[in-house]
């Protein structure tokens, strides 16, 4: 079972709840997706449209785990603050804590990803960083207290997969007893089973799902290629080879020849 | 006295952050409050003043990737 903060999950997939189309596709999605966990943001609220209230009312209909996220945060102060916000609205202390460098990229500013780190942790929170794949960054976020990482696959998205598969191995193999999840830049199915082949503890995956054409078969989908993912990995796979490596057996072989075996 | 709302000027006489949320009709409702960046909790409120200029973030939860 996954295990993240000392809660148990039979679930691998984590999904964002932006960009659906409508309501009821987000919950059908939820729903065919066997998701857990689902991320959840805060907004400006309007006196006027009360959007949240409404939101907030589906959410608690899922029975859902939420981790909020500080998306959209350039600064350390704004995620630290942020943070505070949701732990009072969501009543958790799990934060997805997200300090973005660049508009166009959406990739991590890893320095100040580590200062709110180091102080959520320190107030009590859960933090779950969306990171990149650098190792010291990982270590100083495990130092700060973080006990899951989340490193990206490719940017926010992007549905580019996974782009540095070499330095995400070395990261998997580096910190063999963290939980690692994968987060952003998922696009299809395979790219969540190729994460989870290589031991990835868990996928974060939204716009894939939310903006795919019929979203709801699109979950259906990535649930089924992440277990698929997670059994391969249990049973261990194969090593890759050069050359051919016949799979039926050579003795007995009718016409065999010894010069063809040479 | 004029504030920065949500980002948006906004005139009130609210005398602390309590009272603006109770005039803008959030009394029961799910939202997060900050005063010139920093957090300022639920129980805080009445006792947070306002003052000429302050920026204030009236949040609610909203959906998230």
């Amino acid at each position: 079972m996954l295990e993240l903060y000392g809660k148990r999950f039979t679930s691998r997939m984590l999904l964002g709840t932006a960009g659906y189309s409508s309501p009821d596709i987000l919950r059908q999605a939820v729903e065919a997706s066997s998701a857990e966990i689902v991320t959840v943001s805060l907004r400006r609220e309007s006196a006027r449209a009360r959007t949240g209230q409404g939101f907030w009312s589906l959410i608690e209909e899922l029975g859902c785990r939420v981790l909020p996220n500080t998306a959209g945060c350039h600064t350390a102060k704004e995620a630290i603050a942020t943070a505070q916000m949701a732990r009072e609205l969501f009543g958790t202390n799990w934060i997805k804590l997200e300090v973005i460098a660049n508009d166009d990229t959406l990739q991590p500013d890893l320095f100040g990803l580590v200062e709110a780190a180091t102080v959520l942790t320190a107030e009590g929170f859960d933090v779950l960083p969306y990171t990149t794949e650098d190792l010291s960054a990982a270590e100083r976020l495990v130092a700060a207290g973080c006990s899951v990482l989340m490193p990206w696959a490719s940017p926010i998205g992007s549905a580019r997969g996974l782009i540095n598969k070499t330095a995400l191995q070395s990261m998997r193999a580096y910190f063999p007893d963290t939980p690692l999840i994968i987060d952003a830049g998922i696009g299809t199915p395979s790219h969540a089973s190729e994460a989870m082949e290589m031991g990835y503890d868990a996928v974060l995956l939204n716009t894939a799902v939310a903006k795919a054409g019929d979203p709801v078969k699109m979950a259906e989908a990535f649930a089924k290629a992440v277990e698929a993912g997670r059994l391969a990995f249990e049973a261990g796979l194969i090593e890759p080879r050069d050359m051919a490596s016949p799979s039926t057996p050579v003795a007995g072989t009718p016409f065999f020849k010894i010069d063809h075996a040479s | 006295m004029q504030i920065l709302l949500n980002g948006e000027r906004f005139a009130t006489e609210a005398n602390n952050l309590d009272e603006l949320c109770l005039k803008l009709g959030f009394v029961e409702a799910k939202v997060a409050t900050a005063v010139n960046g920093s957090f300022v909790a639920a129980s805080a409120r009445p006792a947070t003043p306002l003052a000429e200029a302050d920026e204030i973030e009236i949040v609610a939860p909203r959906q998230g990737g």
